[in-house]
């Protein structure tokens, strides 16, 4: 620890405030947070309503996973990226590029699909250290990089593939998206295998947030009043069983849950937790006084590239596997959801604030749209402009609260 | 202007003051910082509107009462601000025109404007063409070109806010030239200027201000200035009894900086920081005095971890061995730390929480490898926020919303957490109530009874004088005196910048 044994300055002793213990005041400072949840749960329950109930079918649900892991597992990089105050429009095409280059490793080469698969990583790190060396060392406006990353990307994908579309791949590799976590027991339409991992994490999260709780209280740092604390617990672990529970009476647990739930359990902790995290926000928040306190400013906002090189690789792989072939038109226009997805999510767009919960449950707000307005049949036109409008919406409530 | 009074929340910034300026007539204001005279002038151009100060503004024989820049430029009254409001990537007569544009129907005429340009530009003897961007032009042709600027609005009456600071001295000599011939066509000019030579030379009358009064009108024609006068109107206040009474035990030198320079970012041919050498001792608070510009805080941020300036040469020992301090982790490793000026700017991040900003600058120090324990960076502000008494609803609070003086004890919380044997402090008491003042002067003494070497710059001398046991004073980017505590006064101060600004004249 540092030197900081000075003797207290003399004057009056200031006591410890307590705690706020005022729910309305609470409520009004965190509205963002709270307000985020409750608009997915009115949200899901209009489109449940909507569509007499299709849209919480076990088998909707399962697809409802499966079309927006991708858009998830992209939108913490893209958080990340953000959080550091840039932005990166390149990813739906380095999506499409990896996809294409699993496919010309697989199915032209013959490889096996666990070393494509690293390879294929390797290549979205390369290309994140590549875009991010721009943006970081040589100052060039991350915006002007991306996009012309996107160019650049699109282009190769169409390189990659002779301008058709490549497959199909190995079933192995289309376990990654199409898989679901093996069963073993026999109870007829149920998955119990699936519904007791799910009971069972739940569990262990209710107990690690109560843990944390207990931690914050002995410390006098709690800013969450009990009363809310219990009640968000409460509701999201409910919610997690009821979704395993509907998962578990179709097929299961996908493997790409699997893979999401862990990325963000990671990512959440990375960012509140470790060094490297608050140094993004740290710099976000304000690059001067970062550097100033010692923070290597440049070397932050690379890495964020390269995360959200890695993580596009991951979505990229996802997707070819989902669609059983890689083909020119793969991650069009993904990146206008991915970042949709954090500013609905409540990130800050000058940098510096946002969260990975956020992140998700922004992903998760569009993809519920997206889902509900298609099985309504709306059409992707009207789709478009309401989408538009929930993300114009989302930025003005935030943009209000801050200057009320 | 009569009777003007202004206040800021918490601050009466210009208390009855009365200035009187002549058809013709060249009017310096002389005063240290601080002393209200760029709040006077932007009470007079406009800036700040009626009804937000009392008092009247008469011009040409009419109570003025302006709502904004507009209305006084309207009458003739132009004032050129110490930082250039020229669009440095437009053209000469681009930034002329600029919210005046030689227009017909919202359709600009630029044989009109360029002819104008051309004539306004051999007025104020400039040579350069019409086309010419800014960004291509010197500062002190950029200062030209802003009285071109003026004198297309027919101005009657040029405020200039220290127009020479920042020009070398045939620039200087130029500009002073043109206000002369200004004069001579009928134009009053308000010059505000620290440099009393300068003033002697082209001034019809003088006025000082004092804290936000005028304590002294001197009309040059009825008697030649004298320096020693004006000088000591602009420092004579009392001083009082507001610093902690300290003893200081100073120990061997620890801290030493040999021959530092430093050249300008942008401009590499100006040197900002002229073969500076200091040395701090155990325990010692050492103060570097001068006026705005003359290079204190590029030194400091030089020294830590080259955070300013190119071409950095020289020597930075800490007991008496070499340290490198090229980057601001090395810097902070080898034990310095530098509390800004601009702590909203680069001292904190505004909408983070106390804690998370006193961490900062030594997350290592909260950390256990790379994962952060809160506990413990959470007792760590606890600490500081009882030792430094910080007010504040919590350490969770967002430092956006405490006042200046808490905000500043939150930056010395980071610093000290970093374990800092040499603190520079880049005027600690800026914007900050009396009461916090006393509070931030208490911490830095009890560092420096700690035997922590303590640099501390500022512009307030009173606070020098009070505050430290050896003071600097530097003038345009060397040390032009030294003195010890018991020696020095705030005349010798004054003297010894404008002494050392007169030698660098004639040079």
């Amino acid at each position: 620890m540092g030197n900081n044994n000075i003797d207290a300055i003399p004057g009056a002793d200031v006591a410890s405030p307590p705690p706020s213990r005022n729910y309305g005041s609470f409520l009004k400072n965190n509205m963002r947070d709270y307000g985020m949840l409750m608009s997915l749960v009115v949200i899901m329950a209009f489109f449940q309503f909507m569509t007499d109930g299709t849209l919480m079918e076990p088998l909707n649900l399962t697809n409802l996973v499966l079309q927006n892991s991708y858009i998830v597992i992209m939108a913490l990089g893209m958080l990340m990226v953000i959080v550091a105050g840039h932005i990166d429009l390149s990813v739906g095409s380095v999506v499409g590029f990896v996809g294409a280059l699993a496919a010309v490793l697989i199915v032209n080469h013959n490889m096996d699909y666990v070393t494509a698969s690293i390879i294929c990583l390797f290549a979205g790190a390369a290309i994140g250290a590549a875009q991010g060396y721009f943006v970081a060392f040589f100052k060039i406006p991350s915006f002007i990089v991306t996009l012309a990353g996107m160019l650049v990307f699109k282009g190769l994908t169409l390189t990659l593939l002779e301008g058709q579309s490549l497959g199909p791949f190995p079933p192995g590799f289309q376990l990654l998206s199409s898989g679901f976590f093996p069963d073993f027991s026999t109870t007829e339409g149920l998955h119990l295998t699936s519904l007791l991992i799910g009971v069972v994490l739940t569990f262990v999260g209710v107990v690690v947030s109560l843990r944390g709780r207990a931690r914050q209280v002995r410390n006098g740092m709690e800013r969450e009043p009990f009363a809310f604390f219990i009640g968000k617990l409460a509701v999201i672990a409910g919610a997690l069983v009821y979704f395993c529970y509907l998962l578990a009476s179709y097929k299961g647990i996908p493997n790409v849950l699997g893979v999401m739930s862990v990325l963000i359990v990671l990512y959440t902790f990375v960012s509140n937790r470790t060094v490297l995290g608050r140094r993004v926000y740290a710099v976000g928040g304000n690059e001067k006084a970062a550097r100033l306190s010692g923070i290597r400013t440049e070397r932050v906002s690379f890495y964020t590239f390269v995360n959200m090189g890695v993580l596009a690789a991951v979505a990229g792989l996802i997707f070819a596997a989902r669609l059983n072939t890689a083909t020119p038109k793969a991650g069009l226009g993904f990146e206008l959801d991915v970042i949709a997805a954090c500013f609905i999510g409540g990130a800050s767009a000058s940098g510096g604030a946002g969260k990975v919960m956020g992140a998700v449950i922004g992903a998760f707000i569009m993809g519920v749209m997206n889902n509900g307005m298609s099985i309504m049949g709306i059409g992707i036109d009207i789709q478009q402009v309401i989408k538009g409008l929930v993300l114009l919406a989302a930025v003005c409530v935030d943009v209000y609260n801050k200057n009320k | 202007m009569h009777g003007i009074r202004k206040t800021f929340p918490g601050v009466v910034a210009l208390d009855q003051v009365n200035l009187r300026v002549r058809t013709g007539e060249i009017h310096a204001i002389a005063g240290e910082n601080g002393a209200g005279k760029s709040t006077l002038m932007k009470v007079l151009s406009g800036v700040y509107p009626h009804g937000s100060y009392s008092g009247d503004i008469e011009f040409q024989g009419k109570v003025r009462e302006f709502a904004d820049i507009r209305d006084s430029e309207e009458v003739g009254i132009i004032i050129i601000h110490q930082e250039l409001a020229l669009v440095p990537l437009l053209s000469i007569t681009e930034n002329l025109f600029l919210g005046n544009e030689q227009a017909s129907a919202g359709v600009i005429d630029w044989h009109a404007a360029h002819a104008r340009t051309r004539e306004l530009l051999r007025k104020v003897g400039l040579n350069e063409s019409p086309d010419t961007l800014i960004t291509n032009l010197g500062v002190g042709k950029q200062q030209l070109v802003e009285i071109a600027k003026a004198l297309s609005k027919d101005v009657k009456l040029l405020i200039l806010d220290e127009p020479t600071a920042s020009l070398n001295e045939s620039d200087s000599d130029a500009l002073l030239n043109l206000l002369l011939d200004l004069k001579a066509q009928g134009i009053s000019s308000i010059l505000i200027s620290h440099k009393l030579n300068e003033v002697s030379r082209v001034a019809d009358a003088i006025t000082v201000l004092r804290d936000g009064n005028t304590v002294y009108t001197h009309d040059c024609h009825a008697a030649p200035i004298s320096e020693e006068l004006i000088i000591e109107k602009m420092v004579g206040r009392q001083m009082e009894s507001r610093y902690p009474h300290r003893t200081p035990q100073i120990g061997e030198t620890i801290f030493e900086v040999r021959d530092w320079r430093v050249f300008h970012p942008e401009h590499a041919e100006r040197e900002v920081v002229k073969g500076i050498n200091l040395r701090v001792r155990k325990g010692e608070i050492v103060g570097i005095a001068g006026l705005m510009g003359a290079g204190r805080t590029e030194l400091a941020m030089s020294i830590f971890g080259h955070s300013y300036g190119r071409r950095i040469s020289g020597k930075v020992l800490k007991h008496g061995q070499e340290i490198d301090t090229s980057n601001v982790s090395r810097a902070i490793r080898h034990g310095i730390a530098y509390v800004t000026e601009d702590r909203k700017g680069l001292g904190l991040v505004l909408e983070n929480d106390i804690q998370t900003n006193i961490s900062m600058a030594n997350l290592a120090g909260v950390a256990n490898g790379l994962v952060i324990d809160e506990a413990r960076e959470h007792e760590v502000a606890e600490d500081f926020r009882k030792k430094l008494k910080i007010r504040c609803s919590g350490v969770l609070q967002k430092v956006l919303n405490l006042s200046g003086g808490n905000q500043q004890k939150v930056v010395i919380a980071k610093w000290l957490f970093s374990g800092p044997d040499v603190l520079i402090l880049d005027e600690p008491s800026r914007g900050i109530d009396v009461g916090a003042k006393y509070e931030i002067y208490s911490i830095i003494s009890a560092l420096a009874a700690e035997g922590k070497c303590i640099i501390m710059i500022s512009s307030e001398m009173p606070e020098l004088l009070g505050m430290c046991d050896r003071i600097y004073v530097m003038n345009e980017g060397a040390f032009a005196a030294e003195f010890d505590a018991a020696e020095a006064s705030q005349e010798k101060i004054m003297h010894a910048i404008v002494n050392h600004g007169e030698q660098h004249g004639q040079q």
